[in-house]
C-alpha cells in the first residue's frame, strides 16, 4: 500500500518534470543542432552539437537588444527603488494628513489594467518628443512598478522599531541623515526583493515597448526576439540560441539564488 | 519665549512639509502622469472620432460605445477574455495546488523537482510564445511528431492554425506559463498551517481526504482567493502571450479585448474607438475586483 503510494506520486512528479522540463530541453537541445540535424530528427534530444547557431545570433544583432534590455532594467530598477524607499519611509513613519489617501492611491494601482493607459501614454511620449527612444521607457516602467514597491516596502518599514530613529534624531541627525544611515540600511532586504520582482517584469515586458519603440537599434529584448522569429523562423536552431539567450539572464539569477527569487516573485502577491 | 516657540514649530512644521514634498514628490509626480491622467484621458478620447495622428478630434458623444455594443468581434474578444479567466482558475489554480501538495509529500529528489517545476515561470512571455509555436507547428513541431510516435496521425492538427483548436493550444501555453507561480502562492500558504493540526486530525482517525477537505483547504482559503483575485485580473487583461502566437486569429478565434484594442488603435489609428474597448476594459478589471473582494467578505463574516 505504502510502496503503491509513493510509485504513484513518483509517476505524479515525473510526469510533469517532463512537461515543464522538456520544453525547455527541447529549446537547448535544438540551439545546439545545425538546420541540417535539426530536420532529420526535429524533437529528439540528441545530435551532433554545435555552437554556430550562437556565433550566428551575436553577428545577427542579438547583441544590441541585450544590452538596451540591460540598460533600461537597470536603470528603472534603480530608480524605483530609490523613489519608493523614499515615500515608503514618509508613509511609514511620519504622521501627515494625506497619508491614508496616498497609500490607498498607489494600492489601486495594481488594478489599473496597463491597456487602459496605452493610448495617452503613446499620444504624450510623442509630444514630449520621446517616441521611439529608450528613455521613452523610463516613465511607464517606474509608474507601473511603483504600486507593489511602494505596499512591500512601506509594510517593511512599519516594523523597524521607533526607537533606532528617536536615537538618531537625539543624536542630531536631521531627517535626511536618518533616512540614508538608519533607515535605508535597515529596508535593505525588503530592497532585494522589490529589486528582483520589478527586474523580472521590467526584463520581460512586451507591451509599451511595442507601441513606444519602432527602429530596430533601439528594441529591447523581447521585440528583439519577435522580430528575430519573423526574419528568420526557416533557422530554427538561430532562433532557440536566441531564446536560449534571452533567457539565461533570469536562470542564472534563480541559480544563484532560488530563495530570494521565489520570494520576488511571490511578492507580487501583496494584499493591500 | 512664547513667540519663539510657535516660531520653531512652525519652521519645524515647514520643514517636514518640504521633506515631504521632496520625497514623494518625484514618485507621485511619475505615478500621476503615466498611471492616473491616462485613466481619465481615456474616457476622455473614447468621446471622439480620432486618428490620434491628426490634431482634429470629432466629438461623438457616446457613439463608440453604442458602436461597441453591435460589435461581434468585441463580443468575441469579451467571451474570449472570460474563458480565459475561467480556465485559469479551474486549471492553473488546482494544478498549482496539485503541484504544491506533491511537493510537500516526502519523496526523494524533491528539491531537483521543484526547481524544474518553476522553470516556466522565469521565460520571458515573449519566449515561451515563439518556443510555444515551435512545439504546435504542424509540419516539424515536438505535439505532433508525439502523436506520430504513438500512432496517433489522425489527430495530428494545425493546432494554432484551426479555429477549433487554437483558443486550447493557447489557452494550454498560458496555463504551462502560470502554474509555477501559483504552485509557490499555494505553497507558502501551506507551509504556513500548523503540522499539529493535521497530526490532531490523523489521531482522530480522519482520513487523508477528510483532512485536506476539512482542515487544508479551510485555512488555504485566503491564499486561494488572492491566487483567483490575481489570475481573474491577470486574465481579463492579457495580451503578451496571444498577440505574439496568433494576434488574435484564425478569424479572431483567439481575439481578447487587449489585442483587439491594439490593433484597433496602432494598425487602424481608430484611437477614440479603441479608447472606449480600454475603457470597458478598466471597468469590467474595477467589477471583477470589487466583486471577489465582497465575495470575500461574504466568505470571512462566515466564519471559515
Amino acid at each position: 500500500m505504502k510502496a503503491a503510494k509513493s510509485v504513484i506520486l513518483y509517476a505524479l512528479a515525473i510526469l510533469w518534470l517532463v512537461i515543464a522540463g522538456y520544453p525547455y530541453a527541447y529549446m537547448f537541445a535544438t540551439s545546439l543542432k545545425d538546420q541540417s540535424g535539426f530536420f532529420q530528427d526535429p524533437t529528439g534530444l540528441i545530435g551532433k552539437y554545435t555552437l554556430d547557431s550562437y556565433k550566428l545570433v551575436f553577428e545577427l544583432g542579438l547583441f544590441r537588444y541585450f544590452a538596451n534590455s540591460v540598460i533600461i532594467s537597470v536603470i528603472c530598477v534603480g530608480l524605483v527603488i530609490i523613489l519608493a524607499c523614499m515615500v515608503s519611509y514618509c508613509l511609514a513613519r511620519m504622521r501627515f494628513f494625506l497619508n491614508r489617501p496616498l497609500y490607498f492611491i498607489f494600492i489601486a494601482g495594481m488594478m489599473i489594467p496597463v491597456h487602459t493607459t496605452l493610448i495617452p501614454v503613446y499620444i504624450l511620449t510623442r509630444e514630449m518628443g520621446l517616441y521611439d527612444q529608450l528613455w521613452a521607457l523610463v516613465g511607464p516602467y517606474i509608474a507601473f512598478s511603483l504600486p507593489v514597491s511602494v505596499i512591500i516596502l512601506t509594510q517593511f518599514a512599519r516594523e523597524i522599531p521607533g526607537e533606532l530613529e528617536e536615537a538618531a534624531i537625539m543624536d542630531g541627525a536631521g531627517r535626511t541623515r536618518t533616512f540614508v544611515s538608519v533607515i535605508l540600511p535597515l529596508l535593505a532586504p525588503a530592497t532585494a526583493t522589490v529589486g528582483i520582482y520589478n527586474f523580472i517584469h521590467i526584463w520581460n515586458e512586451f507591451v509599451f515597448a511595442l507601441i513606444l519603440i519602432s527602429t530596430k537599434a533601439r528594441m529591447t529584448l523581447p521585440l528583439g526576439l519577435r522580430e528575430f522569429y519573423a526574419e528568420f523562423s526557416v533557422n530554427v536552431p538561430g532562433i532557440m540560441a536566441a531564446l536560449t539567450l534571452g533567457s539565461l539572464p533570469l536562470l542564472i539569477a534563480y541559480f544563484i539564488s532560488q530563495e530570494k527569487v521565489v520570494s520576488g516573485i511571490s511578492a507580487g502577491a501583496v494584499k493591500g | 519665549m512664547a513667540g519663539d516657540a510657535a516660531r520653531i514649530r512652525r519652521q519645524n512644521k515647514l520643514g517636514k512639509g518640504l521633506f515631504l514634498l521632496f520625497f514623494i514628490g518625484p514618485a507621485l509626480l511619475i505615478y500621476a502622469v503615466y498611471n492616473i491622467y491616462p485613466i481619465f484621458a481615456t474616457f476622455y478620447y473614447s468621446l471622439f472620432d480620432w486618428t490620434g495622428i491628426q490634431a482634429e478630434k470629432t466629438f461623438l458623444g457616446l457613439e463608440n460605445y453604442a458602436n461597441l455594443m453591435k460589435d461581434r468581434v468585441f463580443f468575441r474578444s469579451l467571451g474570449n477574455n472570460v474563458l480565459l479567466v475561467f480556465a485559469s482558475v479551474f486549471t492553473q489554480i488546482p494544478l498549482g495546488l496539485a503541484l504544491a501538495l506533491l511537493l510537500q509529500s516526502k519523496i526523494k529528489g524533491m528539491r531537483f523537482f521543484r526547481t524544474v517545476y518553476f522553470l516556466p515561470f522565469l521565460m520571458s512571455t515573449v519566449a515561451i510564445a515563439i518556443l510555444w509555436m515551435f512545439i504546435y507547428n504542424p509540419t516539424f513541431g515536438v505535439l505532433n511528431g508525439l502523436l506520430s510516435d504513438l500512432g496517433l496521425q489522425s489527430l495530428q492538427r494545425s493546432w494554432l492554425g484551426e479555429k477549433s483548436t487554437a483558443m486550447g493550444a493557447v489557452i494550454a501555453t498560458i496555463c504551462w506559463q502560470f502554474v509555477p507561480f501559483y504552485m509557490i502562492l499555494l505553497r507558502a500558504g501551506l507551509t504556513g498551517i500548523p503540522e499539529e493540526l493535521l497530526e490532531a486530525a490523523r489521531i482522530d482517525g480522519c482520513t487523508p481526504w477528510g483532512t485536506f477537505t476539512r482542515i487544508t483547504l479551510p485555512l488555504l482559503m485566503p491564499t486561494i482567493i488572492t491566487s483567483a483575485t490575481l489570475s481573474t485580473i491577470g486574465s481579463l487583461k492579457y495580451f503578451d502571450l496571444i498577440f505574439v502566437m496568433t494576434e488574435g486569429g484564425p478569424d479572431s478565434a483567439t481575439e481578447l479585448m487587449a489585442t483587439y484594442m491594439y490593433k484597433q488603435a496602432f494598425r487602424f489609428f481608430s484611437m477614440g474607438y479603441a479608447s472606449a474597448i480600454s475603457s470597458c476594459m478598466f471597468i469590467l478589471a474595477f467589477i471583477a475586483a470589487a466583486a471577489i473582494l465582497s465575495l470575500d467578505r461574504v466568505r470571512s463574516r462566515g466564519g471559515y
